[in-house]
């Protein structure tokens, strides 16, 4: 189980170039029609996509998971946060820097929540946004 | 939003979406890079002990996103966040809302807070969430 040592680690950072095809596909699937999403150069993102980038472009999507020992089947999505502080355009290059905030654990150990903090900055290093991402893990019962 | 101040109470946000199908999980699965295979393949699925497959959180968020940005351009929020309260099933046909709760100032500009919120065709609530937006 995952215990208070996690706490500050951090994983590999993951570097994200938006690309209007990508984004495009993105907003087909959500049947997005809003014609500001598709204005060409310097379009902004949907307000969720930063999530969508890191998992995309990073070498092991679920890098933080096999790091700390935990079975993607037993993870479920508890709570997610984006505080935005720049725009970020089609042709931004994006980078990534996840770390753990915190872990709690919950029902008796029946459930551990661990929030993933990953500050998101471009290409020019001006830190365009936060976001923080709850896990639920769905603890085995002991036997 | 720049024409007029929204009060408190004031609902601004409101858009229903088609119910979800195998294949939009299919799509999501790789418009969004978020390949677990929990939400695509049932034999997975029900060995983690689920019924079915079922709909990846940040879809519906996404879909919760497109509502409050029908509403309020990406370039006002300043922060969205939610809860994933309930996990959304296939078949599920989503009604976003989202109401003012609060009028602030904040980092310098006047802001509203929303309460948001995603329901299934049965009213149950699946995400309940909150946006800063600039006024």
């Amino acid at each position: 189980m995952v215990d208070q040592s996690a706490v500050g680690r951090s994983f590999t950072p993951v570097t994200a170039r938006v690309e209007p095809g990508r984004l495009r596909f993105f907003l087909d699937t959500l049947g997005e029609t809003n014609p500001l999403y598709r204005g060409g150069a310097a379009a902004p993102v949907p307000p969720t996509y930063l999530f969508c980038l890191e998992m995309m472009d990073a070498a092991e999507p679920f890098e933080f998971l096999t790091a700390l020992g935990i079975d993607l089947a037993r993870v479920l999505h508890g709570e997610q946060r984006f505080d935005y502080h720049a725009p970020v355009v089609i042709g931004d290059t994006l980078t990534f820097r996840p770390r753990v905030a915190s872990v709690t654990e919950k029902k008796g150990g029946a459930m551990t929540l661990i929030v993933v903090e990953t500050a998101v900055t471009n290409q020019a290093g001006i830190h365009v946004a936060d976001t923080s991402r709850t896990i639920v893990v769905r603890n085995a019962r002991p036997s | 939003m720049s024409s007029s101040v929204p009060a408190v109470g004031d609902r601004i946000v409101h858009k229903e979406f088609p119910p979800i199908s195998r294949h939009r999980l299919a799509l999501y699965c790789g418009a969004s890079g978020d390949h677990n295979p929990i939400h695509v393949d049932i034999d997975f699925a029900k060995q983690a002990g689920f019924p079915d497959v079922f709909a990846h959180g940040m879809l519906v968020m996404g879909y919760l996103g497109q509502a409050l940005t029908d509403a309020v351009s990406p370039s006002r929020i300043r922060s969205f966040s939610t809860r994933f309260a309930a996990i959304t099933q296939l078949g599920a046909a989503l009604t976003c809302e989202g109401t003012v709760t609060e009028l602030i100032e904040q980092g310098g500009e006047k802001r509203a807070k929303l309460a948001l919120t995603t329901k299934d065709q049965n009213g149950e609530v699946k995400l309940a969430g909150e946006a800063v937006i600039a006024l």
